[in-house]
């Protein structure tokens, strides 16, 4: 968690002034308290990439990474980000390049409807970079928090597997 | 779904978040990990008047050895997970953590939550009770520390006062030929316990069993003792008869419920049948084994 600065406090007060830095940009935003950081990005910021799914904290499709870590957005108060960074599937893709678990998702289809594809990548995306070569089993363990219902998630395994061993050596990928 | 309006200060420090607490004439509530909290917030099952978020107060997110093992109470069950300390020597801490909800929640999720909250459900107030911890907790009056046997009073509700804050866990120092094991059965990932077993041994050089604590999860308005199977265990070596006895009488001293997860008799025989496999493997570990 970031340091904070200065004690931040509703008293007395409707709203509070947040400072939050989403994939990079930063942002000042008066929210309510209790306005959950998934609506904080859907409705304040107008980034509608992280999806509501379950609403209570079951299913994953909100996940985003709070100081890089993978957490259900509809389970941490906005306020909660204050000085904080999230990362969003909206910051995947950079300068027109999709991430290389995007291009997992792509390559091995691992996706049919798509509602829960965000959430997934995101989680995948905290997951490699604590584990480089994961095992299916390790990815598999990994993305518990996080319900498909279209897939049987075999698909969504090996894009997470494809995506690892793109990152690990970018020619690999493409044999 | 949106919780009800509420007020909400950030905590700088243990003493500052008391001294906010006291200020809301007992509607104040402390934000941790807000994985249990939050929820029951959005269906408006807790409507606190203030939140006092210690999520910023890092002192409390330590793990140290200081003879025992101390955990702050703003520990992540993530950071719990990996903590090297804690996998090479309390095993049954990485058990219990492991099977806390799904490792998202588990990333924001703390041990001192999982505690404070009280759920009968919840995996830690098993472990914690066959591990014999002590929570220390700080209020106005002082800081005191309160062995596990006399925490828990009843569903979602501890003998912490409305402005007293929990700080820190201790786990005793396991002495030589100590192992100990957590066993959950769930129906999914991120579920609640159908029924959990944590056991604590402690062998002499012979095998006998010197010292034994059994916690059961899901078995009664709170995490319970099995006393009469820890006392069944005690100056004997855990051979099958023994552990079948054991076994039988720590799901004599369960009171499990029928619900969504089973008919209560059939968690009773889930409560003996982890029970067994629990004393198996806490002895195994007590005498170098996985």
């Amino acid at each position: 968690m970031a340091v904070q600065t200065a004690p931040t406090t509703s008293r007395g007060q409707r709203t509070l002034k947040i400072n939050v830095t989403v994939n990079g940009a930063p942002h000042e935003v008066e929210v309510e308290a209790r306005i959950l950081l998934v609506h904080f990005l859907r409705e304040n910021l107008g980034m509608t990439g992280t999806h509501i799914g379950c609403d209570t904290t079951n299913c994953g499709a909100c996940t985003v990474l709070l100081n890089g870590r993978a957490v259900k957005s509809c389970t941490v108060f906005a306020v909660q980000a204050d000085q904080g960074t999230v990362a969003t599937v909206e910051g995947l893709e950079k300068d027109g390049k999709l991430h290389p678990i995007q291009e997992g998702f792509h390559q091995e289809h691992g996706l049919q409807c798509g509602f829960c594809t965000p959430g997934m990548m995101m989680t995948a995306v905290a997951f490699l970079a604590t584990n480089a070569k994961p095992t299916e089993l390790e990815i598999r363990e990994a993305i518990s928090g996080n319900l498909c219902r279209c897939t049987g998630y075999v698909n969504i395994v090996k894009s997470i597997d494809h995506a690892a061993r793109v990152m690990r050596e970018p020619a690999e990928g493409k044999a | 779904m949106i919780p009800a309006s509420f007020e909400y200060a950030v905590a700088r420090d243990v003493p500052d978040a008391i001294q906010l607490l006291a200020s809301s004439g007992g509607e104040g509530k402390v934000l941790a990990g807000g994985q249990s909290l939050i929820p029951l917030m959005k269906f408006r099952l807790a409507q606190p008047a203030l939140l006092v978020d210690v999520n910023r107060i890092t002192g409390l997110a330590r793990i140290r050895e200081n003879g025992d093992l101390r955990i702050g109470a703003l520990v992540r069950e993530a950071d719990l997970d990996t903590n090297p300390i804690v996998r090479e020597r309390y095993p049954i801490l990485v058990d219990t953590t492991r099977v806390i909800a799904d490792p998202l929640v588990r990333n924001m999720a703390t041990v001192g939550g999982n505690l404070a909250h009280a759920d009968p459900a919840n995996d830690h107030p098993a472990t914690m009770l066959a591990v014999r911890a002590s929570i220390v907790a700080q209020s106005q009056k002082g800081e005191r520390v309160i062995p596990i046997d006399e925490f828990f009073v009843d569903t979602f509700t501890t003998v912490l006062g409305p402005n007293e804050i929990l700080t820190e866990i201790r786990v005793p120092k396991p002495p030589a030929r100590s192992g100990g094991a957590y066993l959950k059965l769930e129906r999914k990932v991120g579920d609640f316990a159908i029924a959990g077993v944590a056991v604590m041994l402690t062998l002499d050089d012979k095998g006998r069993v010197v010292a034994a604590g059994i916690g059961v999860t899901n078995a009664g308005p709170t995490a319970i003792r099995a006393r009469k199977a820890e006392d069944i265990l005690r100056g004997q070596t855990p051979d099958d008869k023994t552990i079948a006895a054991a076994a039988a009488a720590a799901a004599g001293e369960s009171k499990p419920w029928s619900d969504l997860r089973g008919p209560a008799d059939y968690k009773l025989d889930v409560i003996r049948v982890l029970t067994q496999r629990a004393i198996r493997k806490a002895a195994a570990r007590a005498t170098g084994g996985k």
